[in-house]
């Protein structure tokens, strides 16, 4: 089908509906249209094959992936879901990667665990299609009928002769063919499905990724490149005040060195103000820099420090807020009931810290701007530099490399505007920005901070009558809008208002925070303070009771039902579809049941061993996890075993969706036993992996146990790469509670142990 | 100057002599395999083999390679087929990727001093190299198969 173009008329019908939304107008668009999916996203989904398949005709059929892969694996998984309509040989496929144009190849940004999700039926349509045309081809060559030809493992086979004609001896003929309209399309059923569901195929970029060849972001390499890094300023919205060029430019290597203006506040995913060395090779770049001894300006969040913030939070966590959610009368409920819980969390900001800081490299030749990038959101991406250097988006091309992990951070591509602004200092060359560790530790887009106030009302039986959660943190919409104090749906609806407990008298507050750093998106984002403390209130509620957390998790889930979001004041539901994506408490009881059944919940254990339960819904995807721990005497702790549950219906691809969920294990761990970043005037303290831990080999768990519950793929499907992270910390902290009799109610859990 | 072999190849270097390997590797030579993580030998991502030792590129300045042999991702195997790299593929060990070149190069350096490493041999080689997506055991489970593979 070749390199075929939209043909005019097919591009104009995709146009006319897109537009070049930055990412925050998208969110905005979410609410103000009642359209959910993949079409609540800007630029929407397109199905179209001449977009995303080629075939040669050597028979070698080239598929466009355009999402980013950062180890979801979805250069493999989207890729396999045309293949499979397609009935191509997966041996004879190649993936190339998409740049950023959501024109043509409809929504890029790969965030919120909506790839699969949104893509499936488009992906299938795309395949069946491109099937559809080389049949027709096929028939056409042969004179029969279309309907006596199949698409059968990279041939078209004629039934009733039983002639064979391979995809690449029809390919050019089936590029003529017309793109049958979707209602023509047949799709396969689940029971012809080759690859999709199967679990059986192997990563694309496996053998690159194990032999070094696989090019990330840092690894970009072209002719006559510069290398560059950043001095930034340590505070969010401070200013250059000076610095010392010329003793940079002494720096044997150092070419140039360059002053990038700040962002005002909110800067969005604009630069910080910094000072920048170019060099001809990293090192010399690195040693020009800590030669600058650049003065700041540190401007208004230079007071920001973390330990007086924490007692603010909390302090405002005990206030009334503004009401989210409301039903019965909680405070009668409190006041009457038999027993009153208090209880106060504090979970911190956190930093993504993907293994490969950020990069990016530039070049500006001939009014145009081309740039490298491991970018989650190529188009948000290309529009930011676009707008930055005051060129025309066409002028501007996004080409996306691989991820050395996201989790959110490369969904803000201020790195891939700092490339272009350098470029244009050096014109026709390339320039690529290194960030560093420290770089990256220290002017990152932070997971919020945030407290939460939690109090139970439990009548004479133990049952629970009342439940008031306050939920208090500074809002990522603050990166958009100045004074955004309070959670944006988007964060209400992340396990906070949706709640889905069978409880009669039930409210959430949430009090104003200002933001005074940049806060940004974190794999799972506000789940994970609100699971943290939901999970972890309700196990100390089933103490209290004196009854099992996990029958009283279940009681408080109540009978399967399924709960119409906008009845719980989320108005978000993850974009998507009410109708479609109820709340529904069967299936977070099904994945709580599985991972307990797993877990051998019950099971004598040994003094000092403990398991812990949890369950969350996110991204319209029901997780339940049981850690087990081992705590010893000197407070040291070992997790032998954790037990994980998912139900995001059908899983397209079992083996990433297992993987996804080990990493998440991983990550809620590392989360809940480390993770912190904190500021004192208005800088962050964390500068490397010595200060910043993250979990290492010889503290993860010994075994990782992933249960999947079987879906129907004609149901609608849920999100994979970020539910899993959401229980593992509560049900962390139940399981210490249960070895030890400690309660957590502060991450990072660290020394808290006696250790 | 600062001659060194890598990969096999004799290499001169007659740069700034303080330059860590990692950059020399990455910017000079143009090996992009051997990746930047922290720069100060917390992660692993850089591991290379210097006279068959498994050793932090980052923190590596040329002149203490001098005279030696440097083995990088790219020159672990001819053909990419090492047990440790066959076992990586055949387990589905990457996600992001970014991390597995130090995680392998420190897999092969701790297969050849211990042909069958314990659970607790394992930890204590690889707890240097930090995965962020979570790779773990798969990659404890993949050393195990490619001792077994190497021992068969």
């Amino acid at each position: 089908m070749g390199a075929q173009e939209f043909s005019r008329r097919e591009f104009l019908k995709v146009s006319a509906a897109a537009g070049g939304f930055a990412l925050s107008a998208g969110w905005t668009q979410v609410f103000a249209q009642e359209k959910y999916g993949s079409d609540s996203m800007p630029n929407g989904a397109v199905d179209n094959p001449l977009v995303f398949v080629s075939i040669a005709t050597s028979g070698i059929v080239t598929i466009t992936c355009h999402r980013a892969e950062m180890g979801q694996g979805v250069r493999t998984g989207m890729p396999m879901i045309v293949a499979d309509e397609l009935e191509a040989d997966w041996n004879r496929v190649r993936v190339a990667q998409a740049p950023g144009d959501e024109l043509r190849f409809g929504n890029q940004d790969t965030d919120g665990s909506r790839s699969t999700r949104h893509f499936f039926m488009p992906m299938r349509r795309c395949g069946a299609a491109a099937r559809a045309m080389l049949e027709a081809a096929a028939a056409a060559r042969w004179g029969v009928p279309a309907a006596e030809v199949r698409a059968q493992n990279h041939e078209l086979v004629h039934g009733p002769s039983g002639r064979k004609l391979g995809f690449g001896a029809v390919a050019a003929d089936a590029a003529k063919q017309p793109v049958p309209s979707r209602d023509q399309l047949r799709l396969k059923k689940a029971a012809e499905f080759r690859y999709i569901g199967k679990g059986r195929t192997r990563i694309v970029d496996g053998v690159a990724m194990t032999t070094g060849r696989a090019v990330y972001g840092q690894d970009v390499v072209l002719p006559e490149m510069h290398y560059a890094v950043i001095a930034r300023s340590p505070v969010y919205g401070g200013k250059v005040a000076g610095f010392d060029a010329a003793a940079a430019m002494k720096v044997p290597g150092v070419v140039k060195v360059v002053e990038i203006k700040e962002t005002p506040i909110p800067s969005a995913f604009q630069p910080l103000a910094g000072v920048a060395v170019i060099a001809q090779n990293t090192w010399a770049a690195m040693k020009g820099r800590d030669a600058l001894g650049v003065k700041w300006d540190d401007g208004p969040n230079a007071r920001y420090s973390s330990d007086a913030y924490e007692k603010a939070l909390t302090a405002s966590a005990n206030a009334p807020g503004k009401q989210i959610r409301s039903a019965g009368d909680v405070n009668a409920a409190l006041k009457s009931a038999a027993k009153h819980l208090k209880a106060d969390y504090y979970a911190p900001h956190l930093t993504q810290a993907p293994m490969e800081p950020p990069a990016a490299t530039a070049r500006i030749r001939d009014g145009r701007c081309e740039v490298w990038s491991c970018v989650q959101s190529p188009e948000a991406a290309r529009n930011d530099v676009a707008k930055r250097l005051g060129l025309k988006r066409e002028d501007v091309t996004m080409h996306v490399t691989l991820l050395g992990g996201g989790f959110g951070r490369k969904s803000k591509a201020d790195f891939a505007v700092e490339a272009a602004l350098l470029a244009k200092e050096l014109p026709g060359k390339p320039v690529k920005v290194v960030w560093t560790r420290t770089d990256d530790l220290q002017h990152s887009y932070y997971h919020t901070v945030s407290a939460e106030h939690l109090e139970g009302g439990l009548d004479k039986e133990g049952k629970p009558v009342a439940w008031l959660h306050r939920s208090v943190g500074p809002t990522l919409m603050a990166l958009f809008g100045p004074d955004s104090k309070l959670e944006s749906p988007i964060e209400l609806g992340m396990g906070l208002t949706n709640v889905p407990f069978a409880v009669p008298n039930l409210r959430v507050e949430n009090p104003e925070a200002a933001a005074h750093t940049r806060i940004g998106w974190y794999r799972a984002v506000s789940n994970i303070p609100h699971a943290f403390a939901i999970q972890s209130f309700v196990a100390e509620l089933a103490h209290a009771a004196g009854r099992d957390p996990k029958d009283y998790l279940l009681e408080l889930l109540g009978p399967p039902r399924q709960i119409d979001p906008r009845s719980v004041n989320d108005t978000w539901n993850h974009g998507e579809d009410p109708k479609l994506y109820p709340v529904d408490t069967g299936r977070l009881r099904i994945v709580t049941e599985t991972a307990a059944k797993a877990a051998r919940w019950g099971r004598k254990l040994p003094k000092g061993r403990g398991l812990g339960i949890a369950a969350h819904y996110s991204f319209v995807t029901y997780v339940a996890a049981v850690v087990e721990v081992a705590v010893d005497a000197k407070g040291q702790l070992q997790i032998p075993r954790v037990d994980i549950a998912i139900d995001c219906g059908a899983q397209i691809n079992p083996e990433r969706v297992r993987s996804q969920m080990e990493g998440a294990c991983v990550m809620g761990l590392s989360n809940a036993l480390s993770g912190e970043i904190s500021f004192k005037d208005g800088r962050v303290l964390q500068t490397n992996f010595h200060d910043y831990q993250v979990l290492r080999m010889n503290a993860a768990p010994r075994a990782i146990h992933v249960h999947m519950v079987p879906g129907n793929f004609d149901a609608p499907l849920g999100g994979v790469g970020e539910p899993g992270v959401p229980p593992i910390a509560p049900a962390l902290c139940n399981a210490i509670f249960a070895a030890t009799g400690k309660r957590i109610r502060r991450l990072p859990i660290r020394e808290q142990l006696g250790t | 100057m600062v001659s060194v072999k890598i990969n096999g190849a004799a290499r001169s270097f007659d740069g700034d002599a303080d330059m860590p390997l990692l950059w020399y590797l990455r910017d000079v030579l143009q090996m992009t395999g051997t990746k930047f993580g922290c720069g100060m030998a917390l992660c692993g991502a850089c591991t290379v083999h210097v006279d068959g030792a498994a050793v932090r590129a980052c923190i590596t300045p040329m002149k203490a390679v001098a005279g030696k042999s440097v083995v990088t991702i790219e020159g672990l195997d001819a053909k990419g087929q090492h047990p440790v790299q066959a076992a990586w593929r055949e387990l589905g060990v990457p996600q992001c990727g970014y991390c597995q070149s130090g995680q392998i190069m420190q897999a092969a350096a701790l297969l050849k001093e211990k042909a069958s490493p314990s659970d607790a041999d394992i930890d204590a080689a690889m707890s240097g190299n930090i995965c962020r997506c979570g790779t773990y055991t798969r990659v404890k489970a993949a050393i195990k198969r490619a001792a077994g593979a190497k021992g068969a």
